[in-house]
């Protein structure tokens, strides 16, 4: 039973990858990423405050232990998102990058045609993209085709916590990549039991923020969705029952007291 | 001579390095990506580069996101 997942080549342990916004503070943060067991870290890109001396994100994160992964949060269009990447990976970490592309309209749904002509343009450069999506089955398709290294549908909007509004949609997905690039679920989850099912229809890895971050007990939620996750990926491998309309009773009929 | 860094508007002196500029900014100890004038560069490349009156700089650095 393989333990591990592979993304362009590289292979990862954890199928928990883990946010790093919204904490309350940077030592909670910390011992939320740690505690979660998470190897993929995403972080965001932005002007370094000029006003004001900052802490530094970085400061709180092991590069040693933890795989850096910018995101391009906050970009609207094509262009903005291949401009925030081109500077991520000037940072000089890696060239890796989550690719979002979100319009203004409060739903913070992406945009998947500018997300595939970002991709598009990323992938020629050389970048390993894994661009956040749509729980649409063709434009996971597309978004293969143009070069990037995963996919990574919704399972709802960010921050909602509303879990997987579209299983169906996702399973349909995870059907149709077949195993040719990971599938990872990312946006949405809101508790351990979401994570599980995302899992248990074949995802190979999710992706989580805000359940963890604004969790009552980040470090302990933290603990708790890489147990789902876990849960989740061993009932996907152990092939559960199929739903049936019809019972079966799981004690004997044959030799009750008094019976025939 | 002036320079715009991040949208603000920088009064500096010629011949400033990047270097020079990231350590007046205290960001040389800092992991950073730069555009100037729209031209994206990593932080050993802009230390090396001279300024020049008029030049748009973008500095950034990584924060938490999701």
């Amino acid at each position: 039973m393989e333990k591990s997942f592979t993304i362009a080549g590289r292979t990862f342990r954890s199928r928990l990858m883990i946010g790093t916004g919204k904490y309350a503070t940077f030592p909670q943060m910390r011992d939320a990423l740690e505690a979660s067991g998470a190897e993929i870290v995403t972080v965001a890109v932005r002007r370094v405050n000029l006003d004001r001396k900052e802490e530094s994100l970085l400061d709180y994160i092991d590069l040693n232990r933890f795989f850096l992964l910018p995101n391009t949060a906050g970009c609207q269009t094509a262009e903005e998102a291949i401009r925030t990447a081109r500077l991520a990976r000037a940072a000089g970490l890696s060239n890796w990058v989550k690719l979002e592309v979100i319009p203004a309209d409060n739903t913070l749904l992406p945009d998947p045609i500018a997300t595939v002509e970002a991709a598009k343009v990323l992938a020629a450069e050389g970048f390993v993209v894994l661009p956040y999506t749509t729980d649409d089955h063709t434009v996971a398709r597309r978004l293969l085709d143009a070069g990037c290294a995963a996919v990574m549908p919704f399972g709802s909007a960010i921050g909602t916590g509303l879990g997987l509004t579209s299983p169906d949609r996702l399973a349909r997905i995870i059907e149709v990549v077949g195993g040719q690039a990971p599938v990872v679920v990312d946006a949405g989850i809101g508790a351990p039991s979401d994570a599980a099912l995302a899992m248990e229809l074949g995802a190979d890895a999710v992706l989580v923020n805000t359940a963890i971050a604004k969790a009552g007990d980040p470090v302990q939620m933290a603990r708790a969705i890489a147990a789902g996750v876990e849960a989740g990926r061993m009932g996907y491998q152990a092939r559960r029952i199929p739903k049936s309309v019809v019972a079966s009773p799981s004690s004997p009929t044959a030799g009750r007291v008094g019976g025939a | 001579m002036t320079i715009v860094v991040n949208g603000q508007r920088r009064d500096i002196v010629p011949d400033w390095t990047g270097m020079k500029l990231l350590e007046e900014l205290d960001l040389s100890r800092e992991r950073i990506a730069v555009e100037r004038n729209g031209e994206i560069m990593n932080q050993e490349t802009f230390a090396s580069c001279v300024l020049s009156a008029g030049d748009v700089i973008e500095i950034v650095r990584f924060v938490g996101g999701g």
